[in-house]
């Protein structure tokens, strides 16, 4: 098991240059920069642009940039925003834990709907169930996320009036925030209602960004356990007699479990791009929200350190799922 | 206040709010978060309605809803005859707010104007760069480096700034977000504890209304100022709940979840109309759009061409269209609600024939031009592509063939200034202080070539007149010089006026006392909810 784990750290290394790359060039090679921006429709004389450039060191070259980045990385330092002139890394610490949040109850809900709709329309194949189920998938799928969103907020915000619109909590409640996860600072808090006001403000972000996710968990749990339905041993299990639900539950998923585990895992990235636009709709203060708005504003020290942050987070969270895989399928780790 | 007691402080209103006291709530849905809280080092509105609208003073203002300068922190001043010296007389008895970690021991007098000017003009003030790479980029775009020779105490409730030319929208600068007064002692205590860079993060100022906390790109607290020089508010707190999405901006005042919301999208301004709960207030936006020819490039450089290529264009149908009835069309490079505005100047009646005719007495036949689209929407203009699209089939009708371009905004903005462009741009302007200065010159000046002034127009009649406006204190003899340049304008046409837009501000019935400020500020100073 130990072998098994240096090789995946192994892997990370080269990985985590790579993104430092990535991330320091993708928004330089964007046309523009933060000077240009700022000044807006007035414009700058050439030599107040130079100078502006000079001041915030976007004239040095290149390289020189990037070895001043990486010596930052080195050190712990990941910048500080042109915009705020705070941290990125404070930032970072101060939004992350709102996209978790979402981020899990997303996929909590995601896994918990899509494994057994996807294993029961195995079982059922070809029944309605099978295709209204199915059906529903590939719409869910194909959903564009700014537009399902605001659909819910419209009914059920807006006409049924049984959700608030948008937010982490009701305004009325207002407490200093202790692990950034709101359902816990709420309860924390004392206040009566302020846990209820949490979980209300929850649902429909949740829904909108657990919908692709679902819908990818649910046919990859279906078609999982279809192929292990149709091995020889569950076969062999049927003829000695065993119940049909002893089959299911305990012999085929299992088995069937191991490729819905590794798409979970590679959900997290699409959980992570969902919540952009989950966020931007339900005015949630994540990750998400903070780079689009970096990205447009050119805020170069922001763009590249939560780039590389998020990146970080995508790899421990597969790195997570490569030592579960190992833990689920003795094969693996004894490669 | 410790984070802690604020947290307890706001805590007691909310349970106040919760059992039904009188504590009044206003929540303002704002478009988008704060980049700071000292309105100095920046340049948006979003940052200005966070920082120095509800927080700060200035030495003088604009009067809630006009852009007429009134006396802020200064009770009066004075002008030298040769419109070199200002001399400003400070308001005493004047506090400061008090916050966890300070306590005013004094109250505003001459240093803090002092502080807050010096740490913007001089490269040497140790707060100049108190946090990295800050740049006092409306001081500088303003000119106030090179116009501000010295600023002096001439003792504590007296200040002399002497400028190095005669300047007369130097008052109505001063009136700018930019100027706002901080406290010298606040920085004091900040640099001892060696938290200089709290002074973007923690704001104390004079202003009607005390910050209480920011959870970033959420909500921003704030209660009123208990010993604001001019009262007390009538609204107890003041939250911005931030919502960046104009769709979802108007569900929550729908809702309920807010009681005034900025910037509703032009296609839902009627459903919120409609909705008897929800008043829409509307007002002209200070702004024009305009499409500005490069005059330094042939055929372009001729006014005739250019008044011809104007006269083909129906802009009514941009506004139908583009503005959806938002707008009105412009016929002078400052709005209607600017002073000196020149309502006798003929707009160029839309007639395709003659503009063809035109053209060709001109010797302009088989013309081929390019038209730039902004690629972003901005207050002036909602969608530049449309519009280029109509303008590029109203220029078929007369033989002109149109190519539509379009960059990334930075890239846009840049390249839209280089003397040597190709084509003409779409592009406009909103008011930063209410002077017509701000737009004739800032667009049109001769100085400005190859900066702001995207017609690359250097008309020795027309700069002469404004020149002489800008030094000359006495309104009434402006106004005739602004009128005069107006003509002279419209009748050498450097750009294709287009449109000003209109502003809406939906909020709930029960707001009362808000006015809409048509510099495009949100101010809650004597806002008011009804019981």
């Amino acid at each position: 098991m130990l072998r098994f784990l240096l090789a995946k750290l192994a892997v990370l290394v080269p990985t985590f240059f790579g993104i430092t790359i990535v991330a320091f060039g993708f928004v330089r090679v964007l046309p523009g920069d933060p000077v240009l921006l700022m000044a807006g429709e007035r414009g700058l004389s050439p030599e107040r642009y130079q100078q502006l450039l000079h001041q915030l060191g976007f004239d040095r070259p290149l390289w020189e940039q990037y070895l001043g980045y990486l010596a930052g990385l080195f050190q712990g330092d990941l910048g500080t925003s042109l915009v705020t002139k705070k941290p990125v890394l404070t930032e970072f610490m101060a939004l992350f834990p709102a996209t978790v949040e979402l981020g899990l109850c997303a996929m909590l809900l995601a896994t918990i709907v899509g494994i057994p709709l996807g294993v029961f329309a195995a079982i059922r194949r070809g029944s309605w169930f099978d295709q209204v189920s199915m059906g529903t998938a590939l719409v869910g799928y194909s959903m564009p996320i700014f537009w399902w969103g605001l659909l819910l907020i419209i009914l059920f915000s807006g006409i049924l009036q049984w959700t608030p619109v948008s937010g982490r909590i009701s305004l009325l409640y207002f407490f200093p925030p202790v692990t950034g996860f709101m359902l816990i600072d709420s309860l924390l808090s004392g206040q009566s209602g302020a846990f209820a006001s949490a979980v209300s403000h929850l649902i429909l972000p949740t829904i909108v960004l657990a919908t692709i996710p679902m819908a990818v968990i649910a046919r990859q749990s279906r078609s999982a356990m279809l192929e292990v339905l149709s091995e020889d041993y569950v076969r062999t299990a049927r003829a000695k007699g065993m119940s049909p639900w002893r089959v299911v539950n305990v012999h085929a998923l299992r088995n069937a479990l191991i490729p819905v585990i590794t798409t979970i895992g590679l959900q997290v990235g699409v959980v992570l791009a969902g919540a952009i636009l989950t966020e931007t709709i339900f005015s949630w203060p994540g990750i998400g929200k903070w780079m689009v708005d970096s990205i447009f504003r050119r805020d170069y020290p922001v763009v590249q350190g939560g780039l590389l942050l998020i990146a970080a987070v995508v790899m421990i969270v597969n790195l997570l799922v490569d030592l579960l895989y190992g833990l689920i399928n003795p094969r693996i780790r004894h490669k | 206040m410790t984070i802690k007691t604020r947290f307890l402080a706001a805590t007691a209103i909310t349970l106040a709010l919760a059992g039904g006291a009188s504590a009044k709530t206003l929540v303002y849905c704002s478009e988008g978060s704060p980049e700071g809280f000292d309105p100095a080092p920046y340049t948006a509105g979003t940052t200005f309605d966070a920082s120095s609208q509800p927080v700060y003073n200035r030495l003088v203002e604009f009067e809630n809803g006009t852009t007429k300068v009134i006396p802020g922190l200064a009770e009066s001043w004075e002008v030298s005859d040769d419109g070199l010296e200002y001399t400003f007389h400070l308001r005493e008895g004047v506090k400061f707010q008090t916050i966890d970690g300070f306590t005013p021991s004094r109250d505003f007098n001459a240093d803090d104007v002092l502080f807050s000017f010096n740490r913007q003009k001089d490269a040497d003030n140790p707060w100049h760069e108190y946090t990295a790479g800050i740049v006092y980029e409306y001081f500088d775009a303003m000119d106030m480096g090179t116009l501000i020779d010295s600023i002096e105490k001439v003792d504590d409730y007296t200040v002399k700034f002497t400028l190095t030319r005669p300047e007369a929208p130097f008052i109505a600068n001063l009136a700018m977000d930019f100027a706002s007064i901080l406290s010298a002692e606040y920085a004091e205590t900040l640099d001892e504890a060696g938290r200089k860079e709290d002074l973007n993060q923690i704001p104390v100022g004079t202003g009607p209304f005390q910050f209480v906390a920011y959870q970033k790109d959420a909500v921003i607290r704030y209660q009123a100022n208990p010993d604001y020089w001019r009262g007390k508010q009538p609204i107890d707190d003041l939250i911005f709940a931030i919502t960046t999405d104009p769709a979802v901006r108007m569900q929550k005042l729908m809702a309920g979840e807010c009681h005034v919301m900025p910037y509703p999208s032009p296609a839902d301004v009627e459903a919120l109309q409609s909705d008897d709960a929800i008043t829409v207030m509307e007002q002209p936006g200070l702004n024009v759009a305009y499409l500005a020819y490069n005059t330094l490039q042939a055929p372009f450089d001729k006014p005739e061409v250019r008044r011809a290529l104007n006269m083909a264009m129906n802009k009514q149908a941009i506004i139908d269209a583009v503005f959806q009835g938002t707008g009105q069309v412009a016929k002078n490079p400052i709005p209607p609600t600017m002073w000196s505005y020149n309502d006798a100047v003929q707009d160029d009646a839309y007639d395709p024939e003659a503009a063809k005719k035109m053209l060709e007495d001109a010797g302009v036949t088989d013309l081929s031009m390019k038209v730039w689209a902004m690629p972003v929407q901005r207050p002036y203009m909602p969608n530049a592509r449309r519009t280029a699209e109509l303008i590029q089939a109203d220029f078929a009708e007369v033989g002109v063939t149109v190519e539509i371009v379009s960059y990334e905004w930075g890239e846009y903005l840049k390249k839209s200034s280089d003397k040597e462009r190709d084509g003409a741009v779409i592009l406009g302007w909103t008011g930063d202080n209410g002077d017509p200065d701000n737009f004739m010159g800032v667009l049109l000046g001769c100085a400005a070539v190859g900066g702001s002034n995207r017609a690359n127009w250097c008309d020795e009649d027309f700069n002469a007149l404004i020149e002489k406006a800008r030094t000359t204190s006495d309104e009434a003899e402006r106004t005739a010089l602004y009128e005069e340049a107006q003509l002279r304008f419209k009748d050498q046409a450097p750009w294709a006026t287009l449109a000003h837009s209109t502003v809406f501000m939906p909020m709930s019935t029960n707001v009362t006392g808000y006015k809409m400020n048509p510099l495009g500020s949100h101010r809650f100073d004597g806002v008011d909810i009804a019981e």
